[in-house]
This record gives structure tokens, C-alpha cells and sequence, in this order.
């Protein structure tokens, strides 16, 4: 499926603003991890501490999903300017 | 497309035959190690086979074209090159001595796994897409193009930017390098046994057949199959141990039911008397060694006049030869001087106070008092942080994005390279629990009459820095926790006998840790000698050299940084080991807010690029300088108690805020660079 097309300014635009919103995603993935890590040991998941469970699974699982959405969003985004402009 | 398509297919079955065959020759391996072969021998056929099979997949592809020479023709498939970045990317350091790390220190060692792993969306996100739309050779290359600035319009612009980054570029990857070399001599000597020079120099002609005769196109193909090795080296382990002792084969699953009981296993031994007896002979150990530091220099006279006369005294009542060596050993190690006595004395006093403190509860994060402890979360913040914007900014890493054949792949490319490390480094944090419950349970309460043979064989393997050791400190004629030093280094090599399982699999284990020390080290040469063929011979001194020479240029090149070196391993240089963690801060301070101002923020210019390296790069290294011990600081130095590994934290903002500064201060780029920048956002067609 072929998305509505955008201008190449347009593309920038959203990349931008996707590009903003996973960083931010992956700071506050950090931050938290780390910085609370003391507050969350109290709560477990399968038997893990919370906070040694995101440091060492959690949130490189969570970079995995920033890269994966990235790429795919990414990939519509070009198939979208592709769209508006036809091969030269 | 179709040829894509089916060159994917190829090498597909290709390397599955690749697989197929390893798995045969571990399962022969195996017979023959039941039939009697001895230990040795299988040392011997692991190096030479992994060895060899690097070496002809080099040969196979030999080349002498610019292209693939630089960047493998732009046309090894995602995953390949996700495969082979992984490869690139998993030092020595991350196989053998980061589950030895986590082991060590528990939660805190946790930053590495997040840092190392978390750096990978800055890639994706910034920097790798755009590099790849660039499509040139070497980041100096992006660079120097990027801030070239309108004094030169010739296209030689960026002189001076290029230089800096080409600096920056091997000051990062050569110390990096050095402790690969240093590994590959270390594994190589410690499994088959030849001296470690000769170990470091068959590495090195693995990894100079491989790199010299193929470039990159070379080394990505003999990449892909180093990760394979890795990756069953490093797995089969942890599989074992996972399953004996929870009944579950995923170790990144299990070991969750493995941790309550290991904090449980914790305190038990925290509260048990024989523990404390022990702790308390260390404390009183450094306590003996305080006095004696604090009547120097007369404790240290006395001293001395003590071990002679004990000798006299041996020798006189006519004992046997080998009381009177060992006391003679003494005498002779015993202190020349009483600024000697107070270093080595302070040494040993610290060593004890080490080995009296309670243990670190493996589970629990910033372990301390309130104060202690925010500063370990500050250290771990920052570290954690560090290590990302220094991955986001490795040379040899990044060099990868150039060699996909679009920039959606590269965008793909980043994913499967995070999905690879990703086996590796969900495995890590299980390994350390898992052999922290193993040795926790299976070797203290035991009584010394019957150690495993493992524990004679690695306390034997290095007499100066012993590895491993244990003693029976409070001679009860059982072990105790508190009794066992165990080095970061062994635990990954030492995880098969640990677990029992044949000796084949610590040949394959030591075979893994070799290709990751190797796969490393030829990506990091080639970074090096690319920068300086490229950058500096045909970029700087040669612009109309043939296409021909600067292939050759840059394989004699390669050939004289591998033997630089290779010779700085060879010296055994403590202190370049100790300063491989600061490489990230440096490259991440040095490269980072360059590379990504380049991109997003098009008012960056030549003056402020050049500013923010130069700054990143002062900041960086004045507080390294200031803070590291080894490198003549002191502790006392440190800002906000952030450790100088950390340097970084203060080094990145300091460049980006030079670089925004100077160039609002100065004029804007020409039109030119600003089409450059409007020509890599754009989407590919």
C-alpha cells in the first residue's frame, strides 16, 4: 500500500519530529532504568528484581523497538515522497 | 533487485553449509576427545582451523578495486552486514571479561550491557541513514565535506577539519586495537601453550591475510562467520549450565527464577560466622600492614633485619633446601627501600581491606549508604551515557553504513546488528548469575580434600596475576566464599570446566574469544588505515593518485600499523589496557556533536566544527588527565564524584556548545555545503 504523497519538505518535517519522539522515548528508557533503579527493586516480573530486569534486558529490548519502528516508519515516509516525486 | 536477490540466497546457503561444517567438526572433535586425544591437541586444531578458515575466506576474496576494497561494493545485505557489524563490534573485552565484570559487580556492571546496547538507536537515529546517503568512504571523508568551509573552493576545503578527525580517528581505534592484539596473544598462549608473542603473531597474520589481501570486503565476509563461532561458543555454555540448573535451556529466560535464590544463597553466607572469621583475618591483615606503614622507615628496617636473620637462623639449624629457598625468596622480594615498602604495603593493605568487605549483593542496585550510593547511581548514569554517544561515534562501526546497498538497508542493517549483539549480551548478565549460583553452591562448603580439577588447573595458569586463588585462610579445611579471588577474566574461559562439560567446548569457547578479539581488530586496522590512506595520502598529499595505488598505499599501510601494533601489545602495556574504556568518551567528546550538527542543524559551520572537536576532544582528555590515577591525577580532582572513564559527560556538551557558539559567531556555510545537507535528509528515491 502506497501512502498519501508528501513533499520532500514534508518528509523532513516527520522525520524530524519521529526522530524527536524516539529519542525521547530512549532517553526517558535510560533515565528511568537507571536513575529509579532503587525505587523499582521492590517490584519483580518472572521472578527478576523490575530494575535489574530492565537494565539487563528491558531496555535494550525497548532500543530494539525504537530501531525496528524507525526503520519501518522510515521506509513509508520515503515510499511516500517516492510518490510525489517521480523518478528522475 | 533480482540479483540482490539472489546474491542474498547465495551467500545464505553458503553460510549455512558453513555452519553445518563447523557442527561437524565440533562433533568429531568431541569422539576424539573420548577416544584420548589430549588436551593439547584440540587447543592446536581449534586455532588452526578457525585460523586457516579466516585466512582462505580472506584469500577468496582478494581484491584490488576502490570500491570494494573501501566499502565491500555497497552491496552486502542487511543482515550480513548486521552480522557483521555485530562481529566488528563484540571486542574481547565483551566476550571474556564482561560476564567476569557482572559477576564481579553485579548490578553496578549492568551499565555496560545498557550503554553498550542503548548506543544503537543513536546510530540508527542520527547518524548511520544519513552517512550511507552520503555514500562516500570514511567518516573524515563526511566531515571534511560537511564543514569544508568557503575558504577553499576547490574542493580541498576541510583540511584542517579532516586532519582533526583523522586524528581523533586513530588515537580511538589504536588502543582499542592493542588490547585486541594483547587478547588474541593472551587466549593463543594460554590454550596451546606457545609463548605469548608468538600467539600475538599468528593472530596477526590471520588477521593481515584476511584485511591485507581483501579490505573491507574481505573482513565483512570473514566477520560473518567469526559472529557464528561467537555466538555458538558463547551459547552452548550458558545452555548447559541454564538447563542443569533450572531445568529451562534459554538462560535469558531462566536465570529469572535463579536470582531470588541466589539473593537468598547471599545472605546466608553473609551471616555465617565462618565467613565472618574469615573477612575478620583480612581486616586484621591490613590493619598489620597500616602499623607497619606508619612506623616506616624503622618498621621497614626492622623488617628487613628480621627475614635476614631468619635466614641465618634456617640455614644454621641445617633444614631442608627447600625451607631455606623459600625463605630466601622472601628475603629477596622483601622491600629495596622504604618508599618501596610504603607502595607496595599500601598495595597489599588496600588488597585485604578489598577482600574484608561483606559481599555485594548481586541483585541490588547502587549498593551503600545513601551517599555512596547516589554517587554509584551518578557514576552509572553517566557511564551508561558515555558509552552510548562513544558507540554512536567509533569510526569502525560507523564506517559500516556505507557498505549496504541503499539507505533503507542501512537502516535495517542497524536493527539485525542490535539483534545480534543482542544474543550475545542477553546472555551475558545470565552467564554471571548462573556461575555466581554455581560456584555460590557447588564449591563453598566444600572441604578442600575435594576441589574440582578445574580449580588447580586456573589457579596454575598464571603465577604472577593469578587468575583464580583460593586459600584456606581461617584453616577450617572448608572453603568459604570470602577465601576465593576470581578475576574478571577467567569466568567466560573457565565457564565449560566450571559447568563440566568436555574439553572440546573450552577449545570452542577460546576459539569464540579469539574471533571476537580478531573480528574487532580487522575492522579497527582497516578504520586506521583507511584514514590514513584515504584521508591523508590521496585526500591531502595525492590528489591524482590512481585508483590502483591508493589500494596499494593502503594495504602497505595496513601492514605498518598491524606491526606497530602488534609490537605495543607485545611490550604487555597495563596502562593502554586500562585506557580502552576511555576511548568511547573520547571518540563520543571528540566525533559525536560534529557528526550529528552535520546533519541536523544546518547552520553549523567550518569554524565551529573545528572549535567543538577541539574543545570535546581538551575537556575530554584534561579531565582524564586530572582524575586517573594511572595517568598521574588524583581522585580528589573529580567534578561531582563522576569517575575519569566518564570523561565524556563532560566533554560532548562542552564540544556541541562550541560548535553552536562559534559558528552563531561566525558566518554562515556557503550554499554549497548547505545543498550537501539538503542532499543527504532528502528521501532516496
Amino acid at each position: 500500500m502506497v501512502s498519501r504523497p508528501i513533499t520532500r519538505a514534508q518528509h523532513w518535517q516527520k522525520t524530524r519530529r519521529l526522530t524527536s519522539l524516539l529519542l525521547i522515548l530512549w532517553l526517558l528508557t535510560t533515565f528511568c532504568a537507571a536513575f529509579f533503579a532503587r525505587e523499582l527493586t521492590g517490584l519483580s516480573v518472572f521472578g527478576w528484581p523490575l530494575s535489574f530486569y530492565l537494565a539487563a534486558q528491558g531496555a535494550s529490548l525497548v532500543y530494539l523497538a525504537i530501531i525496528v519502528v524507525y526503520a519501518w516508519r522510515m521506509r513509508r515516509l520515503d515510499q511516500a515522497a517516492a510518490a510525489q516525486e517521480p523518478r528522475a | 533487485m533480482k540479483t540482490t536477490r539472489t546474491f542474498f540466497q547465495r551467500l545464505r546457503s553458503y553460510y549455512l553449509l558453513f555452519t553445518g561444517g563447523f557442527v561437524c567438526f565440533l562433533i568429531s572433535l568431541a569422539a576424539l576427545e573420548q577416544e584420548g586425544m589430549p588436551r593439547v591437541w584440540i587447543g592446536y586444531l581449534f586455532m588452526f582451523a578457525t585460523i586457516v578458515l579466516y585466512a582462505s575466506i580472506g584469500v577468496l576474496s582478494r581484491t584490488s578495486n576502490v570500491l570494494e576494497y573501501y566499502v565491500a561494493g555497497r552491496r552486502v545485505p542487511a543482515m550480513f552486514n548486521g552480522m557483521a557489524t555485530a562481529a566488528d563490534w563484540i571486542s574481547a573485552a565483551s566476550f571474556i571479561s564482561l560476564a567476569g565484570g557482572l559477576y564481579l559487580h553485579g548490578f553496578d556492571g549492568l551499565a555496560y550491557i545498557m550503554g553498550w546496547t542503548g548506543g544503537y538507536c543513536l546510530v540508527a537515529l542520527l547518524i548511520a541513514p544519513y552517512l550511507r546517503k552520503f555514500s562516500q568512504y570514511t567518516i573524515p571523508d563526511f566531515l571534511a565535506e560537511r564543514y569544508g568551509g568557503a575558504a577553499n573552493p576547490d574542493g580541498r576545503g576541510g583540511r584542517a577539519v579532516r586532519v582533526l578527525a583523522v586524528i581523533a580517528t586513530i588515537i580511538v581505534s589504536f588502543t582499542y586495537v592493542v588490547a585486541q592484539i594483547y587478547a588474541v596473544g593472551l587466549i593463543a598462549s594460554r590454550f596451546t601453550g606457545v609463548d605469548f608473542s608468538v600467539g600475538i603473531f599468528l593472530g596477526l597474520a590471520s588477521i593481515l591475510v584476511c584485511s591485507f589481501l581483501g579490505g573491507m570486503r574481505a573482513i565483512t565476509w570473514t566477520q560473518v562467520a567469526q559472529y557464528i563461532i561467537i555466538l555458538v561458543a558463547f551459547l552452548i555454555p550458558a545452555i548447559w549450565l541454564s538447563a542443569k540448573h533450572s531445568d529451562n535451556p534459554i538462560p535469558q529466560v531462566a536465570y529469572g527464577k535463579l536470582l531470588p535464590k541466589l539473593s537468598a544463597r547471599e545472605n546466608v553466607l553473609q551471616n555465617d560466622p565462618k565467613e565472618a572469621e574469615v573477612r575478620a583475618i583480612f581486616r586484621q591483615r591490613a590493619a598489620d600492614y597500616q602499623a607497619r606503614i606508619n612506623t616506616l622507615p624503622a618498621s621497614w628496617e626492622a623488617g628487613r633485619i628480621d627475614a635476614q636473620r631468619k635466614l641465618d637462623s634456617i640455614k644454621l639449624r641445617n633444614t631442608s633446601l627447600l625451607e631455606i629457598r623459600s625463605v630466601e625468596r622472601a628475603l629477596i622480594a622483601y622491600p629495596k627501600s622504604a618508599d618501596e615498602a610504603l607502595r607496595l604495603w599500601s598495595d597489599a593493605r588496600d588488597q585485604n581491606l578489598v577482600r574484608a568487605e561483606p559481599i555485594t549483593p548481586h541483585a541490588t542496585p547502587y549498593p551503600g549508604d545513601p551517599a555512596t550510593s547516589d554517587i554509584k547511581r551518578n557514576n552509572f548514569l553517566a557511564l551508561v551515557f558515555c558509552l552510548m554517544l562513544g558507540t554512536a561515534a567509533l569510526p569502525h562501526i560507523l564506517m559500516r553504513s556505507y557498505t549496504t546497498p541503499s539507505v533503507h538497508e542501512t537502516r535495517v542493517s542497524v536493527f539485525w546488528t542490535l539483534f545480534f549483539i543482542l544474543l550475545i549480551y542477553l546472555t551475558i548478565p545470565a552467564l554471571a548469575v548462573l556461575v555466581k549460583y554455581d560456584i555460590y553452591n557447588a564449591l563453598v562448603g566444600i572441604d578442600y580434600q575435594h576441589l574440582p580439577n578445574w580449580v588447580s588447573y586456573w589457579t596454575n595458569v598464571d603465577k604472577l596475576n593469578p587468575l583464580f586463588s583460593i586459600a584456606d585462610v581461617n584453616r577450617d579445611g572448608i572453603v568459604q566464599l570470602a577465601e576465593i579471588t576470581i578475576d574478571a577474566d577467567v569466568l567466560v574461559l573457565a565457564t565449560p570446566e566450571i559447568a563440566g562439560l568436555p574439553y572440546v567446548i573450552s577449545g570452542l569457547v577460546a576459539a569464540g574469544g579469539l574471533a571476537a578479539a580478531l573480528s574487532t581488530a580487522d575492522g579497527l586496522l582497516l578504520a586506521i588505515s583507511n584514514a590514513l590512506s584515504h584521508d591523508v595520502y590521496y585526500k591531502l598529499v595525492d590528489r591524482g593518485a590512481s585508483t590502483q595505488k591508493r589500494v596499494t598505499i593502503s594495504k602497505l599501510l595496513l601492514l605498518a600499523v598491524a606491526f606497530i601494533a602488534a609490537y605495543a601489545a607485545s611490550t604487555k602495556p597495563g596502562d593502554i589496557l586500562s585506557l580502552v574504556g576511555a576511548a568511547f568518551s573520547l571518540a563520543g567528546s571528540t566525533l559525536f556533536p560534529a557528526l550529528v550538527l552535520g546533519v541536523f542543524w544546518k547552520r553549523a559551520n567550518h569554524q565551529g566544527a573545528i572549535a567543538g572537536m577541539v574543545v570535546g576532544f581538551v575537556v575530554c582528555v584534561y579531565y582524564m588527565l586530572h582524575t586517573n590515577p594511572i595517568l598521574g591525577g588524583a581522585a580528589a580532582g573529580q567534578w561531582f564524584h563522576i569517575a575519569p572513564i566518564s570523561a565524556g559527560i563532560f566533554g560532548v556538551p562542552a564540544g556541541l556548545l562550541a560548535i553552536v557558539g562559534v559558528s552563531l559567531l561566525t558566518r554562515p556555510p556557503d550554499r554549497q555545503t548547505q545543498a550537501l545537507v539538503d542532499y543527504i535528509r532528502a528521501p532516496e528515491k
